[in-house]
């Protein structure tokens, strides 16, 4: 079982965060952000070239948390690999010790910095999922045999709680449950009826979702938000106070502060995850405030 | 229909250059109706090289270019031009090309289009792509919607998670193709078909270069080792 799921089960309110592997080979400043956060929060996502721009690998990241004596959490795209490559990374990530494992289909190509590449997507994130439930009982996905103990991989998967219509989120995600995700990581979500109705409609779905936070730094940065994840909106009232404050990035973590308290306390989720999105060193300030 | 567009003049000059008897080959079907490689487009062509100082040895636009005996069939009446000519430009889909390649072994042949896909004519002048030959067409619920070829990740699942305000990631000006999926079943109360598992693709059915005759059937299709 895996730290992740262990406090999970456990029934501890969890916190994770995202960490974004450097585009290039220096890893000085992500090893310096997991040290920090490292007795702050429980387990770091490594993302997969998100936004689809070229970084280093997400195993390699994983590798750097686990030698910070930390627990990473994959995210594994479908993007820019074929299932003989997904289903071999996932393999060589288990032998290196990488447990928790987050399928996603992934953005684009042509949204990131290398827009000529060639489109993969061989496996949707539903598809990741079945590859990895197939190793698990032993088998490739085409029905193959493995050799040995199978891995034991902790499967997670996204979801957007802003969706619209949200029926058809659900219905995806109950895919998703189905082909082995056995705890979800959500998009930002910023408007606490959101946050509830989602809880409500999930109560009987018997896996752990962690509300995802991206804490906002400005009334600009509350723009680009909605801008960029679907159907987010962000409530006038947080807009007001971002708008009025004299440090709104202060105001930006008080009301992620808030937030997250609002969830605890009412019991809309397992937990909450991160993306701090290049700002991971005000996490703490954030974690402080609650 | 096979989609075309024709290159930007000054490419196919390009392209020509050093070749001064050219034989222009159109084709009557799918080039005809992109405008790509018509009578009137072929004339046009023909004008526009004699213009930069070609020769233009002959022209025929074949009925269509891709059927290869009969259009080595119908080139035989033009013998004379040809072996007059330095080079041919094609004025059909990638496809005729290869075909003419096979008729006039020894001439280099130029494409004058550039061949985009498999498509619907929308209206006048106005084409979309609605399948990518997959090999096996996915029994879409009876909905009519392809998403392999409709939704630029292939999702088969679902959307991704990119659908904003019900448009797609990738194309904005696109409505997400499973929405669509989504909100027709529901029309037809049939929503249940959207909650089934699709497994991945199998691309062993399609492998390139696609070859299937009534006889043989596809000759292609690699049979699958895996169980």
């Amino acid at each position: 079982m895996t730290y992740l799921q262990k406090l999970l089960n456990e029934g501890k309110f969890v916190i994770t965060a995202e960490v974004g592997p450097p585009k290039g080979v220096d890893l000085t400043r992500f090893r310096e952000i997991v040290r920090l956060l490292k007795g702050e929060i429980d387990v770091f996502n490594v993302t997969d070239g998100q936004g689809a721009s070229m970084r280093l690998s997400s195993l390699a990241g994983c590798l750097a948390i686990l030698s910070e004596g930390a627990e990473p959490v994959m995210q594994m795209t479908g993007r820019d690999r074929n299932r003989i490559a997904i289903q071999s990374e996932l393999l060589g990530a288990y032998t290196l010790g990488v447990r928790n494992i987050l399928a996603i289909t992934g953005d684009y190509p042509t949204l990131g910095d290398n827009p000529q590449a060639k489109p993969v997507y061989d496996l949707d994130s539903v598809g990741i999922l079945l590859a990895a439930s197939s190793l698990m009982r032993g088998k490739d996905l085409s029905g193959n045999e493995l050799r040995g103990e199978p891995p034991r991989f902790y499967l997670g998967a996204t979801v957007n709680p802003n969706f619209s219509p949200l029926e058809v989120e659900l219905i995806k995600m109950e895919k998703k449950i189905e082909s082995g995700a056995r705890f979800f990581q959500t998009q930002a979500v910023y408007d606490l009826k959101v946050a509830e109705d989602f809880s409500k409609a999930v109560s009987d779905f018997n896996v752990k979702i962690l509300f995802g936070i991206i804490p906002l730094r400005s009334l600009k940065s509350a723009k680009f938000v909605s801008e960029v994840i679907p159907g987010v909106k962000v409530p006038r009232e947080i807009l007001y106070r971002l708008e009025i404050a004299p440090d709104p990035k202060l105001e930006g973590l008080r009301i992620s502060a808030e937030f997250i308290k609002k969830i605890r306390e009412y019991g809309l989720a397992h937990g909450v995850h991160i993306m701090a999105i290049g700002a991971e060193k005000s996490i703490p300030v954030l974690l402080d405030m609650l | 229909m096979i989609i075309t567009k024709q290159k930007p003049f000054e490419e196919i000059a390009e392209e020509l250059s050093g070749y001064d008897r050219v034989f222009l080959v159109g084709c009557s079907l799918c080039a005809t109706a992109c405008k790509t490689g018509g009578e009137e487009e072929v004339k046009a062509m023909k004008e526009k090289l004699e213009a930069v100082g070609k020769t233009v040895t002959g022209t025929v636009v074949l009925d269509p270019v891709c059927n290869l005996q009969k259009s080595r069939r119908d080139l035989r009446k033009f013998s004379q031009e040809i072996s007059q000519s330095d080079a041919v430009l094609c004025m059909a889909c990638g496809n005729g090309l290869q075909t003419l390649a096979e008729i006039l072994e020894d001439l280099p042949i130029f494409p004058a289009n550039d061949t985009l896909f498999l498509g619907e004519i929308k209206r006048f002048g106005v084409f979309e792509e609605r399948c990518i030959q997959c090999g096996k067409c996915l029994l879409t619920s009876g909905v009519g919607l392809c998403p392999i070829s409709r939704c630029p990740k292939g999702m088969v699942n679902g959307p991704c998670g990119g659908a904003k305000d019900g448009f797609c990631e990738a194309n904005p000006e696109m409505k997400c193709i499973w929405l669509e999926i989504y909100e027709k079943l529901k029309k037809m109360g049939r929503l249940d078909e959207f909650r089934k598992i699709i497994p991945p693709l199998d691309h062993s059915l399609r492998v390139k270069p696609g070859k299937y005759s009534f006889r043989r059937g596809v000759v292609n299709d690699v049979p699958s080792k895996a169980s």
